[in-house]
């Protein structure tokens, strides 16, 4: 979807303010934010483009006024309410609808780092062949999907160079419409920052993106 | 739950605050998160997981050439040699800063960070003037960090658009010759990793 969140090349910010000796969190309730984000998600009832989207479609006024972890409740909150773990009512009242059995949590404190070091690959075995590769000059198509896509405006319509195959990866845009995952070739592609912004770049710069298949055309 | 807690000292929390108590509580109570896992995630990012780790993957760099070689050709599995792996490091890749390359890493779409390695991202990194400028203005970026980068450095700027994560592989400082692992490890901070700093000896 063109939503805010899709900012590269947004003028209007300001600059960037690095806070020195920064904590991991400002607060402890955004480490409860994380964590219950995560804790939920090991029930499996989305994947991570799912997530990513529920965070993409909070109205643009709010995603630019929350907080990462502001969004981060917002989204669990909606994905939770999307996936009936959790009603309205419940959350309005803060009370367990007591029609519905106790669960027991995937996700216990011994299973935590395991886990986490175990991670989530997303890449895959395919019997396909590559459409693209390493030096081939390709196209970003200029395509609008309404869903979540990691094909960002700015780059579509442009012409890069494929630098590095990765293999098969999930596919984002079926993934987070559960509609399946359906592998395809993933792809580092060069931009010149030139094609990317016009004469007044750096001839030298560049911005790499991962592309996947379904995104790019041959140049 | 709600009425284990000390209501004097809710009364000053935030509207935000109350609302993770009782979407925590409720959770509990309907059995679908443990709290000693969620104690245990916090914990983890806290005080196991960060930028040290990064530290150490590039002071082995700096040190064991073979090493080096290693991680370029296959990061996930370098990096996994150290023991860190898993959520949001699953496929890693390494880029090298060069006397003519300076390489800086960036989420223009969300805030895809190398946990891994570097733990979880800082407030800049998430912010929308650093995704929204880092790809178009990433010199001007880096002089929001104090750091030119001369025209003829050529600036690679790396959108994590996927499930690949980068990690920067700062150049090591002259005059750090007689250093060993241990000492060049301290001098690698978390913004070298990312490209917005270089590392002092």
């Amino acid at each position: 979807m063109n939503g805010v969140h899709d900012m590269g090349g947004m003028h209007g910010f300001g600059p960037v303010e690095p806070e020195a000796n920064e904590p991991v969190f400002h607060a402890p309730w955004e480490g409860r934010v994380l964590a219950l984000r995560r804790a939920l998600g090991a029930w499996r009832k989305w994947n991570i483009d799912a997530g990513r989207h529920s965070i993409e479609t909070l109205p643009p006024a709010d995603y630019l006024r929350l907080s990462y972890y502001e969004k981060w409740l917002a989204s669990a909150i909606k994905l939770a309410l999307g996936a009936g773990l959790i009603t309205q009512r419940e959350l309005e009242t803060g009370k367990r609808d007591p029609s519905v059995p106790v669960a027991t949590p995937p996700l216990t404190a011994d299973k935590v780092l395991p886990a986490i070091l175990k991670g989530g690959p997303t890449h895959r075995e395919t019997a396909a062949t590559p459409r693209f590769a390493a030096g081939q000059a390709v196209r970003a198509r200029e395509i609008n999907p309404t869903g979540h896509t990691r094909l960002p405006r700015y780059v579509r319509g442009r012409r890069g160079m494929i630098e590095r195959d990765h293999g098969a990866h999930v596919f984002p845009d079926s993934n987070a419409r559960f509609l399946g995952e359906n592998p395809q070739y993933l792809y580092t592609v060069r931009f010149s920052a030139r094609e990317l912004w016009g004469e007044a770049a750096n001839p030298g710069d560049a911005v790499y993106l991962d592309l996947w298949e379904d995104y790019l055309d041959v140049a | 739950m709600a009425d284990e807690h000390d209501h004097d000292h809710d009364n000053h929390l935030s509207e935000t605050v109350l609302r993770v108590k009782a979407l925590e509580s409720l959770l509990v109570e309907k059995g679908l998160v443990d709290p000693a896992a969620l104690d245990a995630m916090v914990d983890v990012y806290e005080n196991k997981i960060g930028p040290r780790n990064g530290a150490k993957v590039v002071a082995k760099a700096w040190t064991d050439p073979a090493y080096k070689a290693r991680l370029m050709a296959d990061a996930t599995a370098a990096i996994a040699e150290l023991g860190y792996s898993g959520a949001q490091g699953e496929h890693m890749v390494v880029v090298e800063n060069t006397p003519t390359v300076h390489n800086l890493v960036v989420c223009t779409l969300c805030s895809c960070y190398p946990w891994p390695v570097l733990g979880l991202p800082p407030v800049w990194y998430k912010s929308s003037a650093y995704r929204s400028r880092a790809v178009i203005d990433p010199r001007g970026v880096l002089k929001d960090f104090g750091l030119t980068v001369p025209d003829d450095v050529a600036v690679r700027v790396w959108d994590s658009t996927a499930e690949i994560r980068y990690l920067v592989l700062p150049e090591r400082p002259a005059g750090t010759e007689g250093l060993g692992a241990e000492a060049l490890e301290a001098l690698v901070t978390r913004d070298t990793m990312i490209g917005t700093a270089k590392v002092m000896p």
